[in-house]
């Protein structure tokens, strides 16, 4: 049987028992709207497309995806149900998969609800579907990667102001390696070479693709693997 | 059903448990006992498999704990020490969430939940948060927990912690009654409950088994003496 489940019912759910949900969905879509329309100029650029508005989910996901996933598991430490957790009969894997698909249906709820923005597009102009939609999975996909990576630093301490700082610290340097000013800057001290391999790290260079239309292979394997890896040194690290 | 031999548990060099041995039978309730930080928490989280011991092993009907956790946690009821749970969860919620991942599934959950509110008398507060309930509730929520699927071996840390004198003598009961056909481990600070209760002491003192006997025989130790006199002279090395 499943065993990851009831985990992942609890967990998903419990976003729902608190205000955390509610308080995060509103700053989640205020913030994605509104640096599409006040940052990306959304409105002024004339084009009916959301490009303006998936541009900005790199920077976005930098902070409030680490506010989702800092809790995961240093809450359960804090409280001591991860005790209890640990006591059912479950596997590690289990309450890592569990608790992290809540997370992660958590986020893509939240950019669901980022739909009347195509709404939007599709009143007022005639888009390209098909490049919104692979914007909309990129988006997912990286957000998975992202919160893989708060997973494992929630998991590896009690205090949440540590855990959102160290998540965000972790993510920053995966957005930064393949921001053009920055990755401008290492090529200047380091050979091309490297810089382009440093820079196939970051999530940047591997989103920018989905919002042009195009869903690589290379780009959504990237994702899951790295989503992967993070869950399995998030394992390691509580079974240690 | 429940074997431990030579467990110990190194933080460091420093060791928590050290080379701790016993035996528990169905219909034993055994009383844990022993100054704070003497090890008798670390031992039983080692015996449920959420900790690791350095060395030794610990099985629960003849299941090494080391080689197949799940098993043995699926016959282990586990009250682990304050009683923590869900929070922002119901009663009802926080139990049908253990009765899932215990493997009651869909509407074979009811029974065993419903079960375990009427044992612990927490039908009244059922649908009300877990956080706004008082002590003495929160840690019969966890006592429900952890008999929830009528497990052979119940495992509990300070069980009356936080109850008044009369939640006492009603968990003491039932533990008493529960006990006739399963193995009971528990840990306590009241000396007159293992009194009351228990069929045999352990005492720990600094990670070692200092007593294994009846409380006949502990009391005989020094006839007329109150319980925690005897305490006191076997413990006086962590004074």
């Amino acid at each position: 049987m499943l065993q990851f489940f009831p985990v992942f019912k609890r967990e998903f759910l419990g976003y729902f028992r608190s205000p955390v949900a509610y308080v995060f969905l509103v700053v989640f879509l205020m913030a994605a709207v509104g640096l599409a329309f006040f940052l990306g100029r959304f409105f002024d650029a004339g084009q009916a497309s959301l490009q303006s508005f998936f541009l900005f989910h790199p920077w976005l996901f930098l902070f409030l995806i680490p506010a989702v996933g800092m809790r995961l598991w240093s809450e359960e430490k804090r409280t001591g149900t991860i005790e209890l957790l640990f006591t059912l009969p479950l596997t590690t894997l289990d309450a890592v998969i569990g608790k992290y698909l809540a997370a992660w249906a958590f986020l893509c709820t939240a950019i669901a609800l980022t739909f009347p923005m195509a709404l939007t597009v599709g009143y007022l102009g005639d888009p390209d579907w098909g490049i919104i939609l692979a914007s909309y999975l990129g988006s997912m996909l990286m957000a998975g990667s992202y919160l893989g990576i708060c997973s494992l630093t929630s998991a590896l301490t009690k205090n949440q102001v540590i855990s959102f700082v160290l998540s965000v610290i972790g993510c920053l340097i995966l957005v930064f390696l393949g921001w053009s000013i920055f990755s401008e800057l290492l090529e200047t001290y380091l050979p091309v070479f490297l810089a382009d391999l440093l820079a196939n790290f970051s999530f940047i260079t591997h989103f920018e693709p989905f919002t042009k239309g195009i869903i690589d292979l290379s780009d959504v394997v990237f994702f899951l693997s790295l989503t992967g890896f993070t869950l399995f040194l998030n394992v390691v690290v509580l079974e240690r | 059903m429940i074997e431990v031999q030579n467990l110990s548990k190194f933080y460091g060099a420093k060791p928590a448990v050290d080379g701790v041995s016993f035996h528990v039978r169905r219909g034993d309730i055994l009383g844990f006992l022993g100054p704070n930080g003497a090890g008798k928490s670390t031992t039983m989280k080692m015996i449920t498999g959420f900790l690791r011991p350095t060395s030794g092993t610990a099985k629960v009907g003849g299941v090494d704990v080391a080689v197949d956790p799940v098993a043995v946690k699926r016959q282990v009821g586990y009250l682990p020490e304050s009683a923590p749970a869900y929070a922002e969860m119901t009663v009802v919620e926080f139990l049908e969430f253990v009765a899932e991942s215990r493997g009651f599934r869909g509407a074979d959950r009811a029974a065993p939940v419903q079960r375990a509110l009427r044992l612990t008398h927490l039908e009244s507060v059922r649908h009300q948060t877990i956080e706004t309930l008082s002590k003495g509730y929160k840690q019969r929520v966890g006592f429900a927990q952890a008999l929830l699927h009528d497990p052979a071996v119940l495992i509990l840390d300070e069980p009356t912690d936080g109850l008044d004198p009369n939640q006492k003598n009603e968990v003491r009961a039932l533990i008493k009654e529960l006990a006739q056909e399963k193995a009971v481990i528990l840990s306590t600070h009241i000396l007159e409950e293992v009194e009351a209760i228990c069929t045999r002491i352990i005492l720990i003192s600094e990670g070692r088994v200092v007593v294994d006997e009846t409380p006949a025989e502990f009391q005989a130790r020094q006839p007329g003496a109150r319980l925690d006199e005897i305490f006191a002279t076997l413990t006086r090395s962590d004074v």
